[in-house]
């Protein structure tokens, strides 16, 4: 693999996404920036200007038309992919974290942290067919969830829309019902914050990250815990190859240690798992501080890190990814 | 007076370059020729393979591709601020070689079957899996002992629920001969014994250097009980020495393996498998 390295970013990365096809990527990071990039050759298709705080997550519509950003000047905004214009913005009086379109990109749901009096919450909104018509409006707020504490890092629309799952500083993952805004169900599943979760293509399981060194294959309907990846630093993100049996998972040591830290001995290296062995196969080096955010492409043949230095690579897999038996023990 | 090979020259015209191709290898074959500065005239051919590689792409990223036009930074990028750039080096995904569990870390780890698939350990799976044929094959041969079950034809090849994983017999381990083979009375049974082990000894060469006695086991097991397997190391070194013999306890089955196994590309070496010449007798 001869990776591509994307110096859009001058600050830590805080995801990296592929659109449906596969042919674009989205990233975002602490430096208020959002990118778009060509998978192909990794050159940069756009940038996304506008926000100025840290834009924590992103999420893009099916037919890559909408990016909708959440990010820490308390707003998250909907912008046209094509031509990087700014086509609404949702104000809170709270910074915004998570963000996810609904299946059908009718409505949102944004996660706004706690921040002087107001708790963590969840609202969710409608999305008028052109957003450009909200601007007379007003943002469509259908229901806003709120209750437990702590930060709500990751969002995901489950049940045909009905319910959303939430994953959070607490280490634990809810689901919500948005109709009544209850939650029905949750589970303690890390003892440090889950910083990121990742459904995989068929949405029956997901996998969590954490900083307390663990990443954990879950059942969506039970929260039952199927699998779980163990390594020697703290885990940023993770990813399910959509073909293999594969689990990609990026950490490393703490950013705050990475400079009395030798590269070798920080685990900065994105590092590939066998899903049901739960046995670490293979790595890929590059990086010299924490991955924060992995992804596969939607069809399996690259994966992309993004990392606390600012690169992003993004690396398309060698024939013989394709061809070697990785399970043999 | 010209010598007759500049008249040739001058009075020919250059053969006309021919292509042909591409054939069934996808080798296009173009002759040329030219006159080099001596005026002599040169046939240049040059072969040229062509590969077709077919890239699939969604129909809309295609148009999305055609029809973006950059927009914010990326439109001001130069050349020069190098935003992306390709690695100039290789970047290998590297391949973790875990260690192998040893025997007392196995016992100490997940014991039954149905723990150790709880488990995320691959060895340990196998592993107990190994286990629990073997103490299933133990159990039913101390019953047929015993009288309680009708003694089968011979060690079954194939136990345990599903069935999916073959049989792996104890790397040495012990194999109950059938009685049926038994030939003669008590008293030369040791020395047939001794004569049936090399009768149905298989020799292997051509292994890799890692392979231990339980992957043979693995592989040769599904052909029928195994009395002994020996892997051949150096006396100094410890390392294997790349040929083992394996003790059927059945010719027909060391003859079953050697039509299946010889040839058979294992570990990226191809084995060769045959029976092996019988010991010279000890004076």
């Amino acid at each position: 693999m001869r990776p591509y390295v994307l110096q859009g970013h001058t600050r830590p990365l805080n995801q990296v996404l592929f659109n449906a096809e596969g042919d674009l990527l989205v990233t975002c990071g602490k430096d208020s920036n959002i990118n778009l990039w060509w998978t192909d050759n990794g050159v940069r298709a756009g940038s996304f200007d506008g926000h100025n705080g840290v834009v924590w997550t992103c999420d893009i519509t099916y037919d890559s038309k909408m990016l909708l950003s959440a990010a820490g000047d308390s707003s998250a905004r909907l912008w046209s992919m094509e031509t990087g214009e700014e086509l609404f913005r949702y104000r809170f009086n709270e910074p915004a974290r998570a963000c996810k379109f609904s299946v059908g990109e009718r409505q949102a749901a944004i996660s706004t942290d706690p921040f002087m009096n107001s708790v963590s919450a969840i609202r969710v909104f409608n999305i008028a067919e052109d957003p450009r018509d909200m601007l007379q409006t007003g943002p469509d707020e259908v229901i806003t969830l709120t209750g437990p504490r702590g930060r709500i890092t990751r969002l995901h629309w489950v049940d045909n829309n009905r319910h959303l799952l939430s994953s959070s500083e607490d280490g634990m993952v809810r689901r919500w019902d948005v109709e009544t805004g209850k939650v029905l169900q949750e589970a303690q599943l890390h003892d440090k914050q889950i910083s990121d979760m990742q459904m995989s293509v068929d949405g029956t399981h997901f996998i969590t990250a954490s900083p307390d060194r663990t990443s954990k294959l879950v059942d969506t309907q039970s929260f039952e815990v199927l699998k779980e990846y163990k390594s020697a630093a703290p885990i940023n993100s993770a990813a399910i190859s959509p073909i293999f049996d594969h689990v990609l998972i990026g950490g490393g040591q703490d950013a705050a240690a990475v400079t009395t830290t030798a590269a070798k001995a920080g685990y900065f290296e994105a590092r590939f798992f066998h899903k049901v062995f739960c046995e670490e196969f293979a790595n890929a080096r590059g990086h010299f501080s924490p991955i924060n955010s992995v992804a596969f492409s939607p069809d399996g043949t690259s994966f992309v890190t993004g990392a606390e230095e600012g690169n992003v690579r993004l690396h398309h897999f060698d024939a013989d990814y394709f061809t070697t038996n990785w399970d043999r023990v | 007076m010209a010598k007759w090979g500049d008249l040739l020259e001058e009075e020919e015209e250059l053969p006309p370059s021919t292509t042909t191709g591409p054939d069934a290898k996808g080798v296009v074959t173009k002759v040329e020729y030219y006159r080099n500065e001596k005026g002599e005239v040169m046939k240049k051919t040059t072969k040229t393979r062509v590969v077709k590689i077919e890239k699939k792409v969604y129909k809309v990223a295609q148009e999305r591709r055609a029809g973006w036009k950059k927009f914010g930074e990326a439109a001001t990028e130069r050349a020069a601020d190098s935003v992306t750039s390709q690695t100039p080096d290789e970047v290998q995904l590297e391949r973790i070689q875990r260690q192998k569990q040893t025997q007392e870390e196995k016992a100490k780890g997940a014991s039954d079957f149905a723990s150790a698939m709880a488990g995320s350990d691959k060895s340990a799976i196998v592993g107990s899996l190994r286990d629990m044929l073997y103490k299933k094959r133990m159990e039913r041969q101390l019953l047929a002992a015993k009288g309680l079950i009708a003694a089968p034809e011979r060690p079954p090849d194939e136990d345990g629920p599903g069935g999916s994983l073959p049989p792996a017999g104890k790397a040495g381990g012990w194999g109950a001969p059938s009685p049926r083979n038994r030939v003669g009375g008590a008293g030369g049974e040791g020395e047939m014994m001794q004569k049936r082990r090399d009768e149905n000894s298989v020799r292997v060469s051509n292994l890799s250097e890692d392979v231990t006695e339980d992957d043979l086991a693995d592989l040769f097991g599904p052909f029928g009980p195994i009395q002994r397997i020996f892997v051949a190391k150096d006396r100094e070194t410890g390392e294997s020495r790349g040929f083992a013999f394996i003790n059927f306890i059945h010719r027909e089955d060391a003859l079953r393996a050697i039509s299946k196994l010889d040839g058979f590309g294992y570990d990226n070496l191809i084995l060769s498998v045959s029976m092996a010449a019988p010991r010279p007798e000890r004076q």
